[in-house]
């Protein structure tokens, strides 16, 4: 008992963990939240049915169209929503988040459009793989999850601080006149982030869809708020943060209905996050002085 | 140049932008011709509907929509009255019902109003109808107290309280349960009336509740209160949901290996389910005022309609809709005249009215007095329980 209620705790603290990893990117580089994000995750996991359900191809297309096509979503948002607003003098900051929020209802609003109102079953033979372990089912989908969360952890880490490219994305996010005066090309790397943080959006939309057979138009909505949560309670732009915030949301969330009345869950896992941030207001991992620090 | 362009440009676009969302916005549509004058030996009725037609729950404002709009083609064509439906959306929300319903309260040549679709929104809205002194039905509102709430409320849902026990009774009977558990939504009306429904009749027969779990509109994961409850090993689990949320719960239920049957309530009833959760949705247990597969010509000549018109099976939600007009109809018919106060008379005598839900009354509160019919999903179909 104990241990399925951990597993499935990880399984959805790793789905939260792939959410903010997009959240706290964008964040990190532009100072923007991004409010669509959760659509373009809902996006993505609409991909995954039309893909798999709806035209029987195998799994390994649907995540690269899922990839692709929020790709373009995120070029898109930021073409259409951030760069206008960008540099512009007396434009408020919050107008990029104003904007987002708009992105965020336009999607919400073409998914009812195009797939409809209710709930889309996501049927493939990958997602019924299980292990019998005495009375405890284990599906191979939540151990996928937990490492793909891990390794884009891993690698997102690796390309900010190693890589070039990564290099040239933290100049960004120190100074964007600075780096570009140095030569970084700021207007790609804006882009590039924005891209790569929309994809895993879709990533992350597609395990959803396969985890709990259950994808629709609102599903955007409640994620998004959560991995704004966890960033927050992470350290905002901190990667191992949204990790480690992603894992301690969804652990305490699958606890809490285990052991304590499911009526109060989203109640004490928020207030889980308060007390956190009471205690470290920089969030988990956060740095005092930067807010963009890494 | 580029620049003087531009401008103009986008200041039209932003202009374009604003009058398309303040087109969407409030969509009010009206079908038909006519106004609300008796012409010869026909009767012109104008009646406002109230649905849920955008957000979260569209599927079922869709439904009764073309529930009314297939009923009104065929009442229409009859020729005895002549009907005409000015639809405004609620979106769901108790300040939208109460809004579009005092604009159609406003229009005195609107005679009746149905709907709205939510229990919670007919909260707010039966009192203003009451006031007004206008007739209102609720075709989807099954939480309790509802048409307690005046005189012209009225509903043809078959309340939750009268659906649930029976269909409890009869699972109990046949898989002799001792144990059960239930799952709830506790941020809905609807639901929430159906849980205290299940609780009540739980606690009255005897049995054991081993845990009370609650889920929110809308939640994708119900793992972790499924783990539970498979933990307390349940005979039976009583689940008040929406279709929606009912089969993804009952899709990762059987996943986990928890397979005791299901008792629903009446918006657990659609074939939906079998549509999302599949083989999952076995061992569903309904009490339905609708049965869509009934051998009744009646039945059977709505189901080619809606589905030639509409290109979906019907569910309950669309079922209730069609039948309501027709008691509209029937109502009018017997007034003799489109007026408030004696359509709220002849709504009242309303008796064994046949329609394809079965014979219908209204007892002395405005409320549903048939006799449901307990299902059971095997095989992937809904069949009479027995």
């Amino acid at each position: 008992m104990l241990l399925e209620q951990l597993i499935n705790g990880i399984t959805l603290g790793s789905i939260y963990a792939i959410v903010a990893l997009g959240f706290t990117l964008v964040f990190g580089v532009l100072g923007i939240i991004n409010m669509a994000h959760g659509e373009i995750f809902m996006f993505g996991a609409f991909i995954g049915v039309i893909i798999t359900s709806t035209l029987g191809l195998p799994l390994w297309i649907a995540f690269l169209a899922a990839i692709i096509v929020t790709g373009i979503l995120g070029y898109m948002l930021e073409r259409v929503a951030l760069r206008p607003l960008r540099g512009k003098q007396g434009v408020s900051h919050l107008a990029p988040l104003i904007s987002t929020i708009g992105a965020s209802i336009l999607l919400e609003n073409l998914s009812h459009h195009l797939f409809g109102a209710g709930n889309h079953p996501f049927r493939n033979a990958f997602a019924e793989i299980s292990f019998q372990i005495g009375s405890i089912t284990i599906y191979l989908v939540q151990i996928l999850i937990f490492v793909i969360s891990v390794i884009l952890m891993i690698v997102l880490s690796y390309w900010l601080l190693k890589t070039k490219a990564g290099k040239a994305l933290r100049a960004t996010a120190e100074n964007i006149e600075t780096a570009s005066i140095l030569g970084v090309n700021t207007k790609r790397i804006i882009i590039l982030t924005v891209v790569i943080a929309s994809a895993m959006g879709g990533i992350a939309g597609i395990l959803v869809g396969m985890a709990f057979n259950s994808v629709n138009p609102q599903m955007g909505l409640s994620m998004g708020l959560k991995g704004l949560a966890i960033i927050i309670l992470g350290g905002m732009g901190n990667v191992r943060g949204a990790m480690a915030g992603g894992l301690i949301l969804g652990l305490s969330e699958t606890l809490i209905v285990a052991y304590g009345d499911s009526g109060y869950r989203d109640a004490v896992a928020f207030i889980t996050i308060i007390v956190i941030l009471l205690l470290r207001p920089q969030g988990l991992f956060g740095q005092k002085t930067t807010a963009a620090g890494r | 140049m580029r620049k003087l362009f531009k401008k103009p440009f986008l200041s039209i676009s932003i202009l374009m932008l604003v009058l398309l969302s303040a087109c969407s916005g409030k969509s009010s549509e009206t079908t038909g011709e006519g106004t609300s004058s008796k012409e010869g030996d026909v009767i012109n009725a104008k009646i406002g509907v109230i649905s849920y037609i955008t957000g979260p729950g569209a599927a079922y404002g869709e439904a009764i929509t073309n529930g009314f709009k297939l009923a009104q083609k065929e009442i229409n064509d009859k020729g005895e009255v002549n009907i005409n439906l000015v639809i405004e959306d609620s979106a769901g929300k108790q300040e939208e019902a109460l809004s579009a319903a005092q604009k159609l309260m406003s229009d005195d040549s609107i005679v009746a109003l149905l709907g709205p679709t939510l229990s919670t929104e007919m909260n707010v809205v039966g009192p203003e109808a009451e006031l007004n002194g206008i007739p209102i039905m609720g075709t989807s509102t099954t939480a309790e107290g509802i048409p307690q709430i005046g005189e012209y409320v009225f509903r043809n849902s078959l309340p939750e309280a009268l659906a649930i026990p029976t269909s409890i009774k009869k699972a109990v009977e046949k898989n002799s349960v001792k144990k059960v558990a239930i799952l709830y939504g506790n941020d809905d009306v609807f639901t929430k009336s159906g849980f205290d429904t299940m609780k009540k009749v739980a606690e009255d027969m005897g049995l054991e509740i081993v845990t009370i779990e609650t889920f929110q509109k809308g939640q994708s994961d119900y793992n972790a209160q499924l783990t539970k409850i498979k933990g307390l090993e349940p005979d039976l689990i009583l689940c008040s949901a929406l279709y929606n949320e009912g089969a993804v719960i009952m899709d990762q239920a059987r996943k986990m290996g928890v397979d005791v049957p299901f008792v629903g309530g009446n918006g657990f009833n659609s074939p939906q389910v079998i549509e999302i959760a599949g083989k999952a949705a076995d061992g569903l247990i309904v009490a339905t005022p609708w049965f869509g597969d009934k051998e009744n010509p009646k039945v059977q000549a709505f189901n080619e309609k809606y589905e030639a018109e509409y290109k979906m099976k019907p569910d309950q939600f669309a079922a209730q809709a069609y039948d309501a007009l027709y008691i509209m109809a029937e109502a009018l018919k017997n007034a003799g005249e489109a007026d408030r106060d004696k359509l709220k008379e002849a709504l009242l005598e309303i008796k064994d009215l046949e329609g394809i839900l079965g014979k219908f009354s209204f007892d002395k509160d405005g409320d549903v007095v048939m006799d449901p019919t307990v299902l059971i999903i095997k095989d992937g179909k809904f069949k009479v329980f027995e």
